[in-house]
């Protein structure tokens, strides 16, 4: 019944089979950076958890009376200044670096100084990123110092986990941005940019998604 | 010329070399995928020895099980289980069988090596990210099986790790300190893993596809894994935060699932206002969409292969993949049929009720797709068409159980009774792994350029079929009469009447697994001694069956291939004279 799929056919490896058309061997036609494209896919994993952690703190409030308000420190406003403001100096950096917010920089020395320029910026954004890390810690030595712990209350359990959900995935973005300044500083070439979008875009997504946990840190806790 | 440009910052283009980085941490999608089917086969393998303990001790109780007792001391005095560790292997095999075994393998496995290629891509989009998946599913076992070899044993509380029996720690029985601590950490990793894996499947689908690819012109298998992707990621960023949840109530102090008041082993637990229903939301909002990952790639495997040997094409193709879809998005508003006598509020079960039995919809047109397409077809009634058979077969026959599981009036007498247990069974340890078995006779030939034994798999598929209708069958007459679950022994008057049909179900559970070193023994004999496979030895369509086998290292040779026909292209007169038209082919009729 059928074809005899026992017999041995032509045992010689050949590429590829005779009755298969190939295409040409073309170039493969551009396709859109994979880089963005994960970035994108990760973005949405992301929101769903912290979607999780949020339906977690909304029925956790409701289901028992021992939910205790408590005033977020003022450093906590700071750090989201600090972090807003590393969106900003990457934006900044992004359009130095690359040709797709301005015209190509000229070749020769402006070239060069808008190439440093831009790494300049990168190593601002770095450094702010870091700050507002720092920043977060010593927000959680403020509660400390308050009394409030992971385990006092519900409402500080969500706060310390809230915070370092998004701290460790920021964490994650300052490493990406880390390999990428390296990338950059070390080959010195403009056209070594191509994770720059992908890494823009997670830094102002976690910039987005710091301004969303506030405002619910605010509400609720 | 050849373009080896045209993407810098990912696959490298020449072979790799050094036996680490061919076999061992290799970027080649095609190893992992093989290393995920392997680190399935261990898991089933253990979780089917676990499923004999259990059942031996179901059907006689006061048997001392050779090395048992050498095994676990505590947990099997003199090789008589007890009743803690009988929770406890349930436990590993509901854990080994649904992660490590219905999420490996017709996803991890068969996706990570065929999707690339089905869609015309030399690799995976993150090759890198791929690898770290399968070492961090790999470390996650590790971490899982660690769980056995410790003091307390395994934890007790099922795969579902119901709080707050799993969030309190060691007073509340074996297992439950160390034991759970392992398994929350293995699962924490595992979601890590599938995370980043989903996100490979789906970056690779949406942007490697080859040129004439178009989405409308994939394989039905790389649809689903493409489908399942979508599920996985979603769902799995929820699992992660509730297992975070819990370890921190385990170790930190903190009350998210632990209502206040309990006292357990003559001690107050210091947590309060938690609430264990959160826990069961949280999980089962994972929970359902993972049997739809476990389930929906081996419809997809079953959807490509059985026009193969039908020769004529699918019936309903639009519509099919139009169900997948549907499923997946419909699977995330169901989780409560998992719950409706968790005391949550009555009301809220027709919520759940109504789209639960609006899901059977499109799982139903697939059904009914799926038998259609073989009529009028001229079948080969070869291995592989043999379990796609057997898979519609066994997946209306838990489907139709699932009906009278939807309703919240049924439910509440029929939850936690073996019909439950036949339910699930049916349509995830049978169905899904019939998908797999015909994947694996299908694909053999492409992954290892050999053809299995056809005799073997007759006689491993007719055996295995009888063997489940025979074990799985009569638990569905145990619920309707009673039968609890999760107890391991039955000392109740009216369960001793029902001794006898355990019996007989342990029996053919035993045979059933023996059967299955046939199929055990057929992998690894044909492996090395098996008929040289010729590149289409089933005459298919799909691109894989257009490189060789095994294809090589970036897939395709260096050729970027042009596609313009679609997967379904079978029984029609082709210009050479065969039936069936490949992917890669010049369009039909040209």
């Amino acid at each position: 019944m059928g074809i005899d799929i026992h017999q041995a056919v032509d045992s010689e490896p050949t590429p590829v089979p005779a009755f298969a058309r190939l295409g040409p061997r073309t170039p493969a036609i551009a396709k859109p950076e994979r880089s963005e494209t994960g970035v994108w896919i990760g973005i949405f994993a992301i929101v769903m958890s912290f979607a999780a952690f949020t339906s977690a703190m909304i029925v956790r409030q409701g289901v028992s009376p021992d939910w205790r308000h408590f005033e977020l420190p003022r450093l906590l406003y700071l750090n989201t200044l600090t972090l807003i403001a590393s969106s900003l100096t990457l934006v900044r950096a992004r359009a130095r670096l690359t040709t797709v917010a301005k015209p190509l920089p000229p070749a020769g020395a402006d070239g060069k100084k808008s190439f440093s320029e831009g790494m300049n910026w990168l190593y601002i954004t770095f450094g702010l990123g870091t700050v507002f890390l720092v920043g977060q810690v010593l927000v959680w030595r403020l509660l400390v110092v308050q009394g409030l712990f992971l385990s006092s209350n519900p409402s500080s359990s969500f706060f310390y986990v809230f915070t370092a959900m998004h701290g460790l995935h920021l964490l994650g973005g300052i490493l990406a941005l880390a390999y990428m300044i390296r990338k950059l500083a070390r080959t010195r070439s403009a056209a070594q940019t191509t994770g720059l979008p992908a890494v823009c875009l997670y830094w102002h997504f976690m910039d987005g998604l710091w301004l969303y946990l506030l405002v619910l840190l605010i509400v609720r806790t | 010329m050849h373009d080896v440009s045209a993407s810098p910052a990912s696959h490298q283009h020449t072979a790799p070399s050094g036996f680490l980085r061919k076999y061992v941490f290799s970027l080649d999608h095609k190893v992992i995928g093989k290393q995920y089917y392997g680190l399935a086969l261990v898991s089933v393998f253990v979780g089917m020895i676990l499923s004999w303990l259990l059942r031996l001790h179901l059907a006689y109780p006061n048997w001392h099980i050779p090395l048992l007792g050498k095994f676990s001391a505590t947990g099997a005095p003199d090789g008589v289980m007890t009743p803690e560790y009988y929770l406890s292997l349930l436990t590993m095999h509901g854990t080994l069988m649904v992660f490590f075994v219905l999420t490996n393998a017709p996803f991890a496995a068969f996706g990570n090596y065929f999707l690339p290629i089905q869609i015309g891509a030399e690799d995976m989009a993150f090759p890198r990210f791929n690898m770290m998946s399968f070492w961090t599913t790999f470390l996650a076992f590790v971490v899982m099986m660690a769980s056995f070899f410790v003091a307390d044993g395994p934890p007790i509380s099922g795969w579902t790790a119901y709080a707050p029996l799993s969030a309190v720690g060691g007073d509340a029985g074996p297992g439950l300190a160390l034991g759970q601590n392992l398994w929350a950490i293995s699962i924490v990793l595992f979601c890590v893993a599938s995370l980043l894996g989903a996100l490979n499947f789906i970056a690779t689908t949406l942007d490697l596809r080859t040129k004439g690819m178009s989405l409308a012109r994939m394989p039905y298998s790389t649809w689903a894994w493409f489908v399942t992707s979508v599920i996985a990621l979603l769902a799995f960023a929820v699992l992660l935060p509730a297992c975070i949840l819990l370890i921190l109530d385990r170790v930190a102090g903190t009350s998210f699932f632990i209502p206040a008041g309990l006292i357990l082993s003559d001690k107050l637990q210091p947590h309060s206002g938690g609430s264990p229903l959160l826990w069961q939301h949280l999980f089962w909002f994972f929970g359902h969409p993972e049997v739809y990952i476990a389930i929906l790639p081996s419809i997809g495997i079953i959807a490509t292969i059985l026009p193969v040997f039908t020769r004529k094409p699918l019936l309903g193709p639009r519509a099919l993949v139009g169900s997948m879809i549907a499923i997946g998005f419909l699977s995330y508003m169901v989780w409560g049929h998992h719950m409706f006598v968790s005391g949550m509020n009555p009301f809220s079960a027709n919520l759940f009720s109504v789209p639960t039995l609006i899901i059977t919809i499109p799982a139903t047109i697939m059904t009914l797709l799926l038998t259609a397409s073989v009529y009028g077809g001229r079948m080969r009634f070869d291995t592989p068409a043999l379990f796609c058979l057997g898979f519609i077969s066994v997946f209306i026959s838990g489907g139709i159980s699932g009906f009278y599981l939807a309703q919240p009036s049924l439910d509440t007498y029929l939850h936690a009774t073996y019909f439950v247990v036949a339910h699930f069974h049916f349509v995830m340890a049978l169905a899904s792994l019939f998908g797999v078995f015909a994947g694996t006779y299908f694909w053999f030939p492409k992954m290892f350029g050999r053809m299995m034994n056809e005799t073997l798999g007759k006689w491993h598929f007719w055996l295995t079929f009888l063997g489940v209708y025979c074990v799985f069958m009569p638990m569905h007459y145990l619920g309707l009469v009673g039968n609890v679950r999760r107890y391991s022994a039955f000392v109740d008057d009216y369960l001793a009447p029902l001794i006898p049909v355990h019996k007989f179900i342990t029996i053919a559970a035993l045979l059933t697994g023996a059967a299955q070193l046939i199929f055990f023994f057929n992998l690894f004999w044909s492996r090395f001694r098996g008929s040289i496979a010729s590149v289409n030895p089933w005459e298919a369509t799909s691109l894989e069956w257009s490189t060789t086998s095994p294809p090589p290292f970036d897939n395709f040779g260096g050729h970027h291939l042009v596609v313009e026909n679609g997967p379904n292209e079978f029984g029609a007169e082709a210009p050479d004279g065969t039936d069936f038209v490949m992917q890669a082919a010049p369009r039909k009729g040209a």
